[in-house]
Formats: structure tokens, C-alpha cells, sequence
């Protein structure tokens, strides 16, 4: 390892705070770019489950009518 | 070959394949660049941002090309799939000019004394921003999905002339940023040992890249495709699923 210590990892010279931004906001950025399509997957199958189920309860509901 | 449901099914495989090896390598290619690799004797210790800066800004520019590519296919030859590809590129490359942006400007604070001037190189990579954004704005702005992709599609080839500028803005131009550090045409300026991580680290972004592409573009063809019978059933097996799993717990 370069550094002596984990605190002289964390500080580097004085630039740390640059260094460490950086890969934090990269971290943050790369992660909300992952977690959109799960959520939007997610959100997709709930909303399609349920229009399934309404769709089948209106055509049984039908179907009952035109037995009456 | 080239239908969405074709590309959904057999794409499925790949990404956990793909996750496992995009993400382990971006561990190890941080780990590696920000402790083990050698400290720079001019820029100190800030040299450590190359390793996430040039990545993202290869990816950037390589994802504008591979949007441009897929605008070009989708309008020729009316390709569904490349349509969806040519949407899904957008949001992607946004997030990784935005992080080739901000890894840019906290390099340039200790390495120029300020973060941001109006020089070519960054001014043509803060276009290439606007112009992902501009794409994605564009898919929002039309109520017909035609039309939208129609626009967005014309934007992204003739924003596709930017690239060219950005990579060689810095010969061009009289500029602040350094020359290119890896030349495919003659030997790297830099050190091996500090060559190796970030070798390691564009590897890793382009896996992430086509990680991140291939989720979305699924995501999109199922939201396209929702009222076939395919998706149907594919809505039909997880809400089964998901019962099963209910059912099992209580």
C-alpha cells in the first residue's frame, strides 16, 4: 500500500477531499442509474398484475350477465 | 433474430454474468488506484481522479456513438430494437458525462486552481451533456412516440460532430486539459503501474456501460411490448410466482 496509515489514506496530501468526492458522487450516480430500471420494472409488473386482474373480474362480471 | 422478444429472452443470461464481472472488476480497479497505485511526483495524490474521469469520459463518448449508430438503423432500416437501444443510451450517457464532468472539475481545483474554465475540451463535453439531455427531453416532449423518436433520432446524428471535436479539441485548440495519456498509435506516457489500474478501470465502465444498457433496454421492451402475449405471460409467471413465494412464507 502507498500510505502509512488509514488516516493518511483518507487525507492524501491534502486531497483527499478532491479524491474521495469523486469516487463518492461517482458511487451515488452509478447507483441511481442502476436502481432506475429495477424500480420501473417493478412498478411495471404491479401495474400489469393488476390491470390482468381487473380485466379478468370485468369479463367474468360479462359473462355472468349474459348467463342471466 | 432482432426482435424484442427474441433479444429479451436471450439476453437474460448475461446479466448476472455481466454485473458479477463489471462490478468486481470496478472494486478491485478502485481499491488498486486509490491505495496501491503510485503516488504522480508532479499532480501528488489528485492524479487518483484519472481513474473514474477518463473511463467515464471514454464511455461517454463511445455511448454517444453507439446512440448515434442505433438513431442511423432505427431510421434506415426501422428496426424496433435499435429504437429502443437509441432511447435507453441517453439517460446512461448523461450519468456518465455528468460524473466525467464533476471527477473534472474537483481534478481541476488542485491541479489548475479552479474548477471550471471555458476551454475547448471542457466546454465540447459540457455540449455532449446538453445533448444527452436534449435527447431525453425530446422523448418527452411529443405526445406520439413517432414523432418523438423521429426527433430524438435526427438530434443525436447531427450531435454525433461533437465527438470528433472533443477528442481532438486538446491538439486543436490551445488548451488547459492534458494531451491524451493512453495513444492507441504509440506507447503510453504514463507508468505501467499506474497504467495497469486504469486499464483495469475503462474495462470496468465498459462493462458497467453495456451492464446498464442491456437492464434498460430489457425494461423498455417490456413497457413496449406490455400488451402482447409473451409479456402477458411473462406478467402472469411472476404475479404466480411472487404467490407461491407468499404463500410458502406464511
Amino acid at each position: 500500500m502507498q500510505f502509512d496509515s488509514f488516516s493518511a489514506l483518507i487525507a492524501m496530501d491534502g486531497h483527499g477531499v478532491y479524491v474521495w468526492s469523486v469516487y463518492g458522487i461517482s458511487f451515488v450516480i452509478l447507483f441511481l442509474l442502476a436502481l432506475n430500471p429495477v424500480l420501473k420494472n417493478r412498478r411495471f409488473f404491479v401495474e400489469q398484475s393488476m390491470k390482468s386482474r381487473r380485466d379478468s373480474m370485468l369479463s367474468e362480471r360479462n359473462e355472468k350477465r349474459l348467463v342471466k | 433474430m432482432g426482435s424484442p422478444r427474441w433479444f429479451y429472452s436471450s439476453s437474460e443470461k448475461w446479466v448476472p454474468w455481466l454485473a458479477f464481472v463489471a462490478i468486481g472488476t470496478l472494486i478491485v480497479g478502485a481499491v488498486w488506484g486509490l491505495a496501491f497505485a503510485p503516488v504522480d511526483f508532479k499532480q501528488g495524490n489528485s492524479y487518483r481522479i484519472i481513474f473514474v474521469h477518463v473511463p467515464t469520459s471514454a464511455v461517454a463518448m463511445a455511448g454517444y456513438m453507439i446512440m448515434a449508430t442505433a438513431a442511423a438503423i432505427s431510421l434506415i432500416w426501422k428496426m424496433k430494437l435499435a429504437q429502443v437501444v437509441m432511447k435507453c443510451c441517453a439517460p446512461i450517457g448523461a450519468g456518465m458525462t455528468l460524473i466525467s464532468l464533476i471527477s473534472g472539475s474537483l481534478w481541476g481545483k488542485p491541479t489548475w486552481g479552479t474548477y471550471w474554465i471555458w476551454d475547448a475540451r471542457l466546454t465540447s463535453m459540457l455540449i455532449l451533456f446538453f445533448l444527452y439531455l436534449g435527447v431525453l427531453a425530446l422523448y418527452e416532449a411529443f405526445e406520439d412516440s413517432e414523432s418523438a423518436f423521429k426527433a430524438g433520432a435526427v438530434l443525436s446524428l447531427v450531435g454525433s460532430v461533437n465527438i470528433p471535436i472533443i477528442y481532438w479539441s486538446v491538439e486543436w485548440w490551445n488548451s488547459l486539459h492534458q494531451p491524451a495519456t493512453i495513444k492507441f498509435t504509440e506507447e503510453s506516457t504514463m507508468h505501467s503501474d499506474m497504467l495497469q489500474p486504469l486499464l483495469l478501470m475503462i474495462a470496468g465502465f465498459y462493462c458497467f456501460y453495456a451492464l446498464l444498457l442491456l437492464v434498460y433496454t430489457r425494461s423498455e421492451i417490456l413497457f413496449r411490448e406490455r400488451n402482447t402475449q409473451w409479456v402477458k405471460a411473462i406478467v402472469a409467471k411472476k404475479c404466480n410466482d411472487n404467490f407461491t413465494d407468499k404463500s410458502l412464507q406464511s
